[in-house]
């Protein structure tokens, strides 16, 4: 337990100029007895409930089932998890509603429906709800009894979430607001009985949220939307038309809207990373097994080193993603407990400690997404010509999984997002990017260390290669922000080149120290195929930061100074050789022998 | 009314077998357990009949500390309390004189278990506990009505369905449908680690049996689609190939 009160808390963004130690992240296999009882739950709750009745779900002909699943689901208690025992709910810590968002993530469109409840749907109320509404409302959205949906987007208000038309009028005796206005992609909006609305105030500049009950009247939908996927949650066009709103119904203050909208979207994005790998750990299992009894040549075309070099390809990247998940999770209880213990009340510290590593949240919305996007396309790769049946899991799996890098913020706003806080919080003092710039600024004009002194110790050459990873990062970010000043915001291709610089750092590094962290309990023995997936993604790493950084370098600087950071970017982007094809056919095999993804 | 519910902790049928020290002992590394999928039939039963009539669920395992959680679970279920008899299941005679005994030093109106384990399958320990007590068992009980002191029972038999009544207490060893399986809700799984959990040593008992090896059953083998027209075909690769006939 002493290791825990000592463990050096690292604030959001920090991670590329500090180091952290491996024992002081969490890793998943550190689940308690409790967290496990609870995941198998839900597992068993998809299986039970949800896996038999996917075409079903997806036909929408039986308008009630999405909303008799959710009762189950609420009976069960897994739609309250997050709230507050006083409220009704249970108040799990935050990588556990986390552990519950992966788990359900397989759940296809019940997953959506679920996370649009609990997250964007509860959360505004959770968060921002004085007393009297929270009072009201939780306990009947923790048990599922009424069922809430989120109203931000616009037809002509998509990423630009601010610039939302809906207006809300004070009525002349100050009770009521009226609102007016069209909302679009309104998950489960075909069943909601609580809409969370954001509208402007008269002429205000900013939005401001409202809790609207379906029974105040005022409010039609259109038909459902037809979608490439999740075809079974609900997603409305929903339309308020003099919809009579008490004055009591506004959440929070007037012109917090947005405000509230971002936070409770910096929450989504982290969770749905975490519903990402839950998708993604379902689908290896799929193709782990079909490789395994799908036989061409005479033999099962899980011996083929091609297919086995996308499983594992497929395993390495949850593995990390997985790894980055719940170590930022981790960080948030811990920032949330600090928070608490000095004083401030739960809700605020609940919000404060996600703020505090929205960061992270961002990167792992992106990352989570687009792993997942890999492990569906190779995932119909592996099913051949079954993976274009629709009788076969892959084309479900293939369709839902494209959502998740357009809502809750497009992984582009989500790139630019993360260098935009990181330099934000530089420029007010919160981060030291300066200091460790200016140190990388000199080690590029001294000899290049050419790698005389020998380190055995564990993961050293992959920590070094971190770290140069990071210097890397922080030498083009630098240039970067000092060339183009209060204008780098405009020059979006260099943004996403960094972006990509800085998820790949973190995700490398997260495996680092939960595969480190893992040998210190298991023994290195145990953890041979994770240490596998480690060098692998190490490469992955490397080079998808070389490209991004060479891109980078080539956008914005010319002459000398290119040919330096050129030079800069070569020596902090080696690694050693490694036989990433005898790795992968490792961890393959593990996967191949245990039939399914077990890290 | 006061049930027992006796529930094995084996390993989840999708688990990989494979066995250590010269093929004589299992090896549980990697292996998930869970409680009997029949025990949790039974199980479910039990707290069926509680929510229905009042009284009190007692969860009952033999087996070392590590099957702990899997008791937990049973709590999370819905059992009110749980007896961990700390020995190592050695076989069905031996785990049977263990539940004889707690039974004995307790008050059950009921007692509740699995048809069979689903590791070694054997089936047995309901009948010898009833023997060791002189209680009736009865097995597969698939439907389980109480009224006063008496239940009224269906069990499959051979070729069809047997009904029977019978007066409390007795031992039953059941399959489903004869509840609904519980999934554990949160307010369940939060609660578990509240509830009972008491750790008996076991009774003097005889150990009759000694495993000595274990051997996996041959990998399944190609099938070779023949078509319906060709029975020659199929009685000669019967013949010849297969060798069975
Ligand atoms: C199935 C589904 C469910 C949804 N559920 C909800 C819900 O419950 N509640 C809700 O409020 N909303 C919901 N949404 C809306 C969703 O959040 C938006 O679709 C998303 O934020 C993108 O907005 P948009 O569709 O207007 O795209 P646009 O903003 O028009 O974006 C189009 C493209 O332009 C890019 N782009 C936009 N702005 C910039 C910029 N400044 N710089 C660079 N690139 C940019 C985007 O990345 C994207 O690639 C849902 C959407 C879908 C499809």
């Amino acid at each position: 337990m002493e290791a825990v009160a000592n463990k050096e808390a690292l604030k959001g963004g920090e991670f590329l100029v500090k180091e952290t130690n491996a024992q002081d992240i969490f890793i998943p296999e550190e689940w308690n007895e409790e967290q496990l009882m609870i995941a198998k739950t839900c597992r068993d709750f998809l299986e039970q409930e949800v896996y038999p009745r996917l075409d079903e779900i997806d036909s929408q002909k039986d308008p009630n089932l999405m909303p008799s699943l959710m009762d189950k689901a609420g009976e069960l208690g897994l739609l309250g998890t997050s709230v507050p025992e006083e409220f009704g709910g249970f108040g799990s810590n935050f990588n556990t509603s986390m552990l519950i968002a992966e788990v359900t993530g397989a759940g296809h469109s019940f997953a959506v429906a679920l996370s649009a409840h609990t997250g964007i749907g509860t959360l505004p109320i959770m968060y921002y709800g004085n007393e009297e509404q929270k009072a009201k409302y939780l306990p009947k959205l923790a048990t599922g009894e009424w069922k809430a949906s989120y109203c931000l987007t616009e037809p002509d208000s998509g990423s630009d979430a601010n610039s939302g038309k809906t207006k809300a009028m004070p009525t002349e005796d100050g009770k009521h607001y009226i609102i007016n206005g069209q909302k679009m992609w309104i998950t489960n909006g075909g069943f909601a009985d609580i809409f969370i609305v954001f509208a402007k105030i008269e002429d205000d500049k900013n939005l401001t949220a409202f809790i609207v009950e379906k029974d105040f009247g005022g409010i039609t939908m259109n038909e459902e939307e037809k979608k490439m996927g999740i075809k079974g949650s609900s997603t409305r066009q929903v339309f308020f038309n003099d919809c009579k709103v008490p004055a009591e119904n506004m959440l929070s203050d007037r012109q917090n809207g947005f405000k509230i909208a971002v936070n409770i979207l910096n929450i989504g994005r982290i969770k749905l990373g975490a519903a990402a790998i839950g998708a993604s750990k379902g689908v290896i299992d799929h193709a782990v097994n079909y490789a395994k009894e799908r036989k061409q040549f005479g033999t099962s075309i899980a011996n083929f080193g091609a297919i086995k070099h996308k499983l594992a390809e497929m395993a390495t990247r949850v593995y990390a993603c997985d790894s980055a998940t719940y170590r930022a999770g981790q960080n948030i209880d811990d920032a949330y407990d600090a928070m608490v213990a000095g004083g401030m009340s739960d809700a605020e510290a609940k919000l404060k400690s996600v703020e505090q590593f929205a960061i992270e949240c961002a990167i792992l919305k992106v990352h989570g997404s687009e792993v997942l996007d890999y492990v569906v396309d190779q995932g119909v790769q592996v099913y051949g010509g079954m993976g274009f049946s629709a009788d076969a899991p892959m084309d479900r799996a293939y369709r839902d999984a494209r959502i998740n890098r357009i809502f809750e913020g497009t992984n582009e706003i989500n790139r630019m997002l993360t260098i935009d806080m990181i330099l934000r919080r530089a420029m007010k003092g919160e981060l030291d990017l300066m200091k460790p710039a200016m140190a990388v600024q000199k080690e590029l004009m001294d000899i290049p260390d050419f790698g005389a002194e020998e380190d055995n110790t564990l993961f050293a050459k992959e920590k070094k290669a971190l770290r140069n990873l990071k210097k890397a990062g922080l030498m083009i970010a630098g240039a970067a922000a000092q060339k183009f000043m209060q204008k780098l915001k405009d020059e979006q291709e260099v943004l996403m080149n960094l972006a990509d610089m800085l998820i790949e750092v973190y995700a490398l590094e997260s495996a680092i120290l939960r595969t480190e962290k893992l040998i210190g309990i298991r023994g290195e023995e145990a953890c041979a195929t994770q240490i596998d997936m480690v060098s692998i993604y190490l490469h992955r790493a490397v080079n998808i930061a070389r490209q991004a950084g060479e891109e980078a370098i080539f956008a914005f600087a010319s002459g000398d100074e290119q040919r330096m950071m050129l030079l800069g970017l070569k020596r902090f982007t080696k690694v050693e050789p490694t036989n990433l094809k005898e790795a992968r056919r490792r961890v393959a095999d593990h996967l191949i022998k245990e039939n399914k993804y077990v890290f | 009314m006061n049930i027992l519910v006796c529930i094995t902790h084996v390993p989840d049928t999708t688990s990989r077998i494979s066995f250590t020290d010269n093929n004589t002992k299992f090896d549980t590394s990697g292996v998930q357990f869970i409680i009997g999928p029949y025990d949790d039939y039974a199980l479910a039963r039990a707290v069926e009949l509680k929510e229905a009539n009042g009284g009190e669920v007692t969860v009952l395992n033999v087996g070392p500390a590590d099957t702990e959680p899997t008791i937990r679970k049973a709590l999370a279920i819905g059992a009110d309390k749980a007896i961990r008899v700390n020995a190592e299941p050695v076989d069905s005679f031996y785990v049977a004189q263990q539940i004889a005994a707690v039974i004995k030093n307790g008050n059950y109106d009921l007692i509740l278990m699995g048809r069979e384990s689903i590791d070694f399958n054997g089936g047995m320990v309901h009948g010898m506990v009833g023997e060791l007590l002189n209680l009736p068992a009865f097995s597969p009980v698939m439907k389980l009505e109480i009224e006063g002191d008496t239940a009224k029972m269906s069990r499959e038999i051979e070729g069809g369905k047997e009904f029977i009544e019978a007066k409390l207490p007795f031992i039953a060893g059941c399959q489903e449908p004869i509840a609904e399986w519980k999934i554990p809700n949160m307010r369940g799984i939060m609660s578990a680690r509240k509830k009972p959990l008491e750790v008996i040593e076991p009774t003097d008992s005889v150990k009759n049996t000694e495993v000595s090896s274990y051997e996996l059953p041959p990998a399944k083998g190609d099938v070779k689609m023949i078509s319906k027209d060709n029975v020659e075909e199929l009685v000669k690769l019967l013949k010849e190939e297969a060798k069975v006939l």
